[in-house]
C-alpha cells in the first residue's frame, strides 16, 4: 500500500530528502531496521542483517554531510546484498551449507563502489543456492515467502533481494542474473529488476555461477531508482578481464526521458518463436502482458514483429553451457582452504574428504548441475554437448543483432507463469526451468533485459520484459519508465501488508 | 628385479623414439594472473591474494610480461606465433591446485611449429618443437608422517600456495625418431640448449636442480620398419645428466620386455636419482578425462604482427651462434669446443675469461682439474664452490709465477673448502712459490753438499743432471719453489 | 545421445569428487535424462559455418603490467581454513600422486 512512511519512499526520494536534510541517514536507515525485524521473521527474505555496519556507515553519511560535504546521489540509501556477492567481514554463504561461517577477507568491486556512494548495507540476502534456481526453494538455508503471497515463492535465485524490496525492508537491492535470476524474481514479486550488459558490471568478487552469463544488477522498486544504482555500480573494472571498458550508458537520463511518456518514434520488436510452441505463457499472464503494450502504444511505440528462430533452442543451449562452467567454478569447494570440512576424522583421505564435503555441503540442485555439467564436458560427449551448445549460442546472437536492425528494443512477458506455490515445481527440474523461457536469450546474447511490472494475473503480479542491444541498456530503462507512467499507482506500491 | 637388457643389445634391435616436454617457470615479477610477489624464500603463505588462493569471487588477469616472454622463447625455437590463441581449463582435484582446475592452453597454443638444432658427436639432429604454451603452476605440497617425506606413507600434507599462480611456459616436442644409439645424448644436448636458448633471453632462472626448468622424458621403441611404439613418460629428471640416464635406462628396460614378448604400458614412470632407474608410478583406475575447455574469465589473445616483430628485435645473439664465435675467440679446436660444450662449461669460461684469464687457462682448469672434482663428487662443474672470478686469479698466480700447477691445486682445495680467495687461501695455507732467493740458494747449497757426486757432474757440464738436486730442493721447499728458479741457481752455483 | 544410465551418473560423480547417494543416482539418472532429451533437439540445428561463442561480448588482449600487488595478509588467508598448521593448509593423507 502506498503510504507516507520512510519506507513507502523511493530511493529517489530518500536521497533527496537526506541530502536536504529533511531527514538523516541514521532515522532513515533505522526505519529499514525496523521493518526488517518486523516483517523478515515472516518473510524470511535476509540471511544476515548488519545492524551495527547499516547505522555506522549511515552516521558517517550524517557526519559528512555536517561537514558540507558533497555526496553521490544515493549517499545514505540503505541496500540490501544478494549472498553470492563477497562482502568483507560478513558472512557470504551463496546460500549454500558449504559456505556456511565464511567470513571474506575481500570485498567484491561492487561493494567497493557501494561503500564508496555511502549506501548502509543491510544484509545479505537469500536465494537459491549458487545462484542456481528459479524460486529460491533451493536455498540451503530457509525458503523466502513472496509477500503478494506467503504461500508462493518470491522467485529466483535471487528471491531474497527481490522480496526485500517488494516487502519494503530495503529501498534498493543487488541481485546477480545469470538466466533471469533478477528479472523473474522482479515479475514475480511485482518490483522492478535490471541485468545490465554482460560485462558491465563486474564480476569481480562475484561468486562464480556461470562466468559467460552472470552478471550483478539492480532490484529497485522502480526504474528511476533502479537506474541510479546501475550508475553507481556499473563501469569497467580491470580486475575482471570481462570486464568492457567503455561508458556507462546514461541509464538514469533514459529513465527519466523515460517518465515523460513520449515513445513516439520507437520501434518495439516481439518475438514470434515466444509467442508459438507449447511452452507458451499463462492465459492470465498473456493478457496482462498484453495490456502493457497496448499501453506502449498509446505512448507512441509501435510494435513490429521480429523472427528469432533459434530461441527456440534457447534453453537447452543455457542448460548445457551453464552447468558446464558451473561445474568448473564449483570445483573450488573442497574443504582445503575454506568453508566446510566433512569427514576428517583420521579414516578418510583426502580424495574422501573432498567428496564427503562436497556430498555433505551441496544440495541436490547443484548437484545435478555439476553432473550435467562434468557430462557435458567429457570426452566423447564435449562437441555435443557442450560444443554445440557453443554455436547455437552464435545463432542466438546473431538473431538479436538481426532483430535490432529492426527494432529499436524487444519486448515479452519476463515469465511465463505467476508465482507458483512451494513445491509445485521442485519434483520437476525441467518444470523449474521453463520459469526462464524468456529471460535466458538475453543472457546467451549478453544484452540488457529489465523487468518492469505490468500487471496482475489471479492476483499476482506479471512483469513486462524490455531487451535491448548490446550496451543499450539505455533504452530498456526508457521503455520501462515510460510504462510505468502510464500506472497510476505503482505495483510495488501496492504489495500487501505483511502477516506477521 | 627388473630384467634388463645392456644398452647395445636394445639399440641394436629396437629402434628409440624421444619426445621431450619441458617447463620453465618464467622469472616475471608478479603471478601469472594476479599482482602477488614472486621473489624466491617468502615464509609459507604469504604471497597469496584471492585470486591465487581460488577464494569464491575471484578472477584471473593474465601477466602481459608472461606472455610476451613466451612469444620470445617461441621466437628463439623458430615457432610460429599464433595470431588468435586463448587460455582454457584442464579441470582436475589436486589440493595445490585451489580452484581445482589450472588454467593453461588447449587446441590454441601460443607458439607452434618451432625447431631446435642440436650436434651431437659431429652430427646434426633436429628436434622439432610442436608446441608452447602458457599455464600456472601449483602450490607446494610438504607430505608429513611418512619416512621420506614423499607421498607415500604420508599420513597427511601441508600446502602453501605461494607458487601457486607462477607462470609456467611449457615446450613439447614432436617424437623424434632417428637417433638411434645416440638418444640419450640427443636428449641431453636438446635439453642444454633448450636451456642455454631461455638463459640467453632473460626471462627465467632455468636451473634444473631449483626446478625453473623441469623435463618429463618420453621414451618408445620399435623394430626397424615398424610404426612407433607406445610411450612411457618419465618424471622427476632433475639434471642433464639424469635426462641421459632416464632415456638410457628406459631403452633397456623396454626392449628387455619387448624381447620377452611383454606389452609396454602407456604410463608415468618416475626416475631415481641415486639408482638411475625409473618406477613406475601408481597405476591410476581410469585415465583423467581433463573436460577441456575455453577459459571464460579470461579475453581471447591476438597478438599482432608489429608486437611480435618488435619482440623479435630484442633477441640476443642464438646460443649456437654465440658458441662459434666464443670457439673462434678462444682458438679452440671441434673437438675441443664440444668438451667444453659437453662439460657445460661455455658460460664458465667466458666469466673467467671476462674476470681477466687467457682462454687457454681458463679451458686448461675447467676442463682439467675442476671437471675431475665434479665427476669425483658427482656434481654439476657449475655447482663447485669456485667462481670463474677465482679461476682468473688462480691462473694469474700462475702466470706470476706466485703459484706452479701443483700449488694451484692445492689452492683450489682450500677454495672449494670454503677458505677465501687464491691469494687468501695461498697466503694462510704458506702455499707460495718461494721467490726469496736467499732461501733457495740455501736450499740449494744444502742439496749441493748433500749430493757431491750429482754435484760434480753438474759442474762437469752435465746439467741433465740438476734434475735430482732441483728434486731434493722441492721436498726441502715442500714443492713451493719454482723449478725453473732453482734449475738456473743450481747452474749458476755450479758453473 | 542416449539415456544415461546409473553407472554413467556415478563415473561422473566420482570425476566431480561428489560422494553421491545411491537414491540420488537413481533420482539423478531420472532427472537427467529429461533434460537431455530436451538436448536432442540441439543435434538438428544447422551450424555449418558458425564460429562458437564463448564470450558474449568479445574483448581482446586484456592484460595488467607485472606490477606487484599487496596479497593478503597471512592470518587473513589462513582464518578461512578448516585446519591449518605450520602456516600451511593441513589435509589428510593424499592418495593420487600429481598429474
Amino acid at each position: 500500500m502506498t503510504g507516507n512512511r520512510t519506507i513507502d519512499q523511493t530511493a529517489a526520494h530518500i536521497a533527496d530528502a537526506i541530502r536536504e536534510g529533511r531527514t538523516t541517514a541514521v532515522e532513515v536507515t533505522q526505519a529499514f531496521l525496523d521493518r526488517i525485524e518486523a516483517v523478515d521473521g515472516t518473510v524470511k527474505a535476509f540471511l544476515h542483517v548488519d545492524r551495527e555496519g547499516a547505522l555506522a556507515t549511515a552516521r558517517e553519511v550524517d557526519a559528512a554531510l555536517a561537514r558540507g560535504e558533497e555526496l553521490g546521489p544515493l549517499a545514505g540509501v540503505p541496500i540490501a546484498i544478494k549472498d553470492v556477492v563477497v562482502t568483507k567481514g560478513l558472512p557470504t554463504t551463496a546460500a549454500s551449507k558449504i559456505l556456511e561461517g565464511w567470513i571474506p577477507p575481500y570485498d567484491a568491486t561492487i561493494v567497493e563502489r557501494i561503500k564508496a556512494a555511502k549506501m548502509p548495507i543491510l544484509g545479505k540476502t537469500n536465494m537459491d543456492e549458487f545462484a542456481m534456481g528459479s524460486s529460491t526453494e533451493y536455498s540451503a538455508y530457509f525458503k523466502t515467502l513472496n509477500p503478494w503471497d506467503t504461500g508462493r515463492i518470491p522467485g529466483g535465485s535471487g528471491g531474497g533481494s527481490a522480496a526485500a524490496v517488494a516487502a519494503k525492508m530495503a529501498p534498493l537491492a543487488i541481485g546477480t542474473d545469470t538466466g533471469g535470476s533478477i528479472r523473474q524474481p522482479g515479475a514475480v514479486t511485482g518490483t522492478f529488476g535490471a541485468k545490465p550488459t554482460y560485462g558491465s558490471n563486474s564480476r569481480y568478487g562475484l561468486i562464480a555461477f556461470s562466468s559467460s552469463l552472470d552478471t550483478p544488477g539492480p532490484v529497485a522498486r522502480n526504474a528511476l531508482d533502479a537506474a541510479l544504482l546501475h550508475e553507481v555500480i556499473s563501469g569497467h573494472d580491470p580486475r575482471d578481464s570481462t570486464s568492457i571498458d567503455a561508458p556507462v550508458p546514461p541509464v538514469v537520463a533514459a529513465a527519466r526521458a523515460g517518465a515523460t511518456g513520449d515513445l513516439s518514434g520507437l520501434k518495439l520488436g516481439v518475438v514470434k518463436e515466444f509467442a508459438e510452441g507449447t511452452d507458451a505463457a499463462e492465459p492470465g499472464v498473456v493478457a496482462a502482458y498484453e495490456a502493457g503494450v497496448e499501453q506502449l502504444v498509446k505512448l507512441g511505440a509501435e510494435i513490429v514483429e521480429v523472427s528469432c528462430p533459434s530461441f527456440t533452442y534457447a534453453l537447452p543451449t543455457y542448460y548445457l553451457i551453464a552447468p558446464s562452467e558451473a561445474s568448473s567454478n564449483l570445483a573450488r569447494y573442497d574443504g582445503v582452504r575454506y568453508g566446510l570440512r566433512a569427514g576428517d576424522d583420521g579414516k578418510h583421505s583426502l580424495e574422501e574428504v573432498m567428496s564427503l564435503t562436497r556430498e555433505a555441503g551441496f544440495g541436490p540442485e547443484v548437484k545435478r548441475r555439476i553432473i550435467l555439467g562434468t557430462y557435458a564436458l567429457s570426452a566423447g560427449y564435449v562437441d555435443a554437448f557442450y560444443g554445440k551448445a557453443q554455436l547455437v549460442r552464435t545463432l542466438i546472437k546473431q538473431d538479436f543483432e538481426k532483430a535490432f536492425e529492426k527494432v529499436d528494443a524487444i519486448i515479452s512477458p519476463t515469465t511465463p507463469f505467476i508465482a507458483f506455490e512451494f513445491g509445485e515445481r521442485t519434483g520437476d527440474p525441467y518444470q523449474m526451468y521453463l520459469a526462464d523461457l524468456y529471460t535466458i536469450p538475453t543472457n546467451l546474447y549478453g544484452g540488457p533485459g529489465v523487468s518492469v511490472p505490468v500487471g496482475l494475473s489471479e492476483g499476482m503480479p506479471v512483469g513486462l520484459q524490455v531487451m535491448g542491444p548490446v550496451l543499450g541498456d539505455d533504452i530498456t530503462y526508457r521503455v520501462a519508465a515510460a510504462l510505468e507512467s502510464t500506472q497510476d499507482t505503482l505495483l510495488a506500491d501496492t504489495a500487501p501488508e505483511i502477516e506477521r | 628385479m627388473t630384467k634388463l637388457n645392456t644398452y647395445e643389445q636394445a639399440v641394436e634391435t629396437y629402434e628409440p623414439v624421444l619426445g621431450l616436454e619441458t617447463h620453465i617457470e618464467l622469472d616475471t615479477n608478479t603471478k601469472m594472473f594476479c599482482g602477488c610477489s614472486t621473489t624466491f624464500g617468502a615464509e609459507p603463505n604469504t604471497q597469496v591474494c584471492p585470486v591465487c588462493l581460488a577464494l569464491p569471487g575471484a578472477l584471473p588477469v593474465a601477466n602481459r610480461a608472461a606472455i610476451e616472454a613466451t612469444i620470445k622463447i617461441g621466437l628463439a625455437l623458430n615457432c610460429r606465433i599464433a595470431e588468435w590463441t586463448r587460455f582454457a581449463r584442464k579441470n582436475y582435484f589436486y589440493p595445490d591446485m585451489p580452484k581445482n582446475f589450472q588454467t593453461s592452453q588447449y587446441e590454441e597454443p601460443l607458439c607452434e611449429e618451432g625447431y631446435v638444432d642440436v650436434v651431437v658427436e659431429g652430427k646434426e639432429y633436429r628436434v622439432e618443437i610442436e608446441r608452447v604454451h602458457l599455464e600456472e603452476d601449483t602450490g607446494k605440497t610438504l607430505h608429513v608422517g611418512g619416512a621420506t617425506g614423499r607421498i607415500h606413507g604420508a599420513t597427511e600434507s601441508l600446502v602453501d600456495y605461494n607458487r601457486a599462480g607462477i607462470p609456467l611456459v611449457e615446450i613439447v616436442t614432436k617424437p623424434v625418431p632417428g637417433t638411434g644409439a645416440l638418444a640419450p645424448e640427443v636428449a641431453r644436448a636438446y635439453t642444454a640448449e633448450l636451456r642455454d636458448i631461455v638463459r640467453s633471453l632473460g626471462v627465467s632462472d632455468v636451473r634444473m636442480e631449483q626446478g625453473s626448468l623441469r623435463c618429463d622424458v618420453n621414451l618408445s621403441l620399435n623394430l626397424p620398419g615398424d610404426g612407433w611404439g607406445t610411450r612411457t613418460e618419465t618424471k622427476n629428471v632433475n639434471s642433464l645428466r639424469s635426462v641421459e640416464r632416464a632415456v638410457r635406462y628406459e631403452v633397456r628396460r623396454q626392449s628387455a620386455l619387448l624381447d620377452a614378448g611383454e606389452r609396454i604400458f602407456q604410463e608415468t614412470r618416475h626416475f631415481q636419482e641415486t639408482t638411475g632407474e625409473t618406477r613406475a608410478g601408481r597405476s591410476k583406475e581410469e585415465a583423467t578425462d581433463y573436460r577441456y575447455f575455453p577459459e571464460p574469465d579470461l579475453a581471447v589473445m591476438e597478438p599482432s604482427r608489429e608486437w611480435v616483430e618488435e619482440l623479435r628485435a630484442t633477441l640476443p645473439e642464438p646460443p649456437r651462434r654465440r658458441r662459434e664465435r666464443l670457439q673462434a675467440d678462444w682458438s679452440l679446436g671441434d673437438k675441443e669446443m664440444q668438451s667444453v660444450v659437453n662439460a657445460d662449461a661455455v658460460e664458465l669460461i667466458e666469466a673467467t675469461v671476462a674476470a681477466g684469464a687467457n682462454a687457454a687457462g681458463a679451458v686448461k682448469w675447467w676442463l682439467g682439474e675442476l671437471s675431475r672434482r665434479a665427476n669425483e663428487t658427482g656434481e654439476e662443474l657449475g655447482a663447485l664452490a669456485i667462481t670463474p672470478a677465482q679461476v682468473a686469479e688462480l691462473q694469474s698466480m700462475v702466470d706470476d709465477g706466485r703459484l706452479n700447477d701443483k700449488l694451484a691445486r692445492q689452492v683450489i682445495d682450500g677454495v672449494l673448502a670454503g677458505e677465501g680467495d687464491p691469494a687468501k687461501v695461498a697466503a694462510t695455507r704458506g702455499l707460495e712459490v718461494v721467490s726469496d732467493t736467499g732461501a733457495l740458494e740455501a736450499a740449494v747449497d744444502e742439496a749441493i753438499s748433500a749430493n757431491p757426486a750429482v754435484a760434480e757432474k753438474i759442474r762437469g757440464g752435465a746439467h741433465a743432471a740438476a734434475g735430482v738436486l732441483i728434486g731434493a730442493v722441492m721436498k726441502a721447499t715442500k714443492g713451493q719453489a719454482d723449478a725453473g728458479t732453482v734449475r738456473q741457481i743450481i747452474i749458476d752455483k755450479l758453473s | 545421445m542416449s539415456t544415461i544410465s546409473r553407472e554413467e551418473v556415478a563415473h561422473l560423480a566420482r570425476l566431480a569428487r561428489l560422494e553421491v547417494t545411491d537414491d540420488e543416482l537413481d533420482a539423478f539418472a531420472g532427472q537427467l535424462d529429461v533434460i537431455l532429451e530436451s538436448m536432442k533437439t540441439l543435434a538438428e540445428v544447422d551450424t555449418d559455418g558458425v564460429q562458437p561463442t564463448t564470450h558474449a561480448v568479445p574483448l581482446v588482449n586484456v592484460f595488467r603490467e607485472d606490477q606487484p600487488q599487496p596479497s593478503l595478509p597471512r592470518d587473513a588467508v589462513l582464518a578461512g581454513g578448516p585446519d591449518t598448521a605450520e602456516d600451511r593448509f593441513r589435509v589428510p593423507r593424499i592418495l593420487d600422486e600429481e598429474a
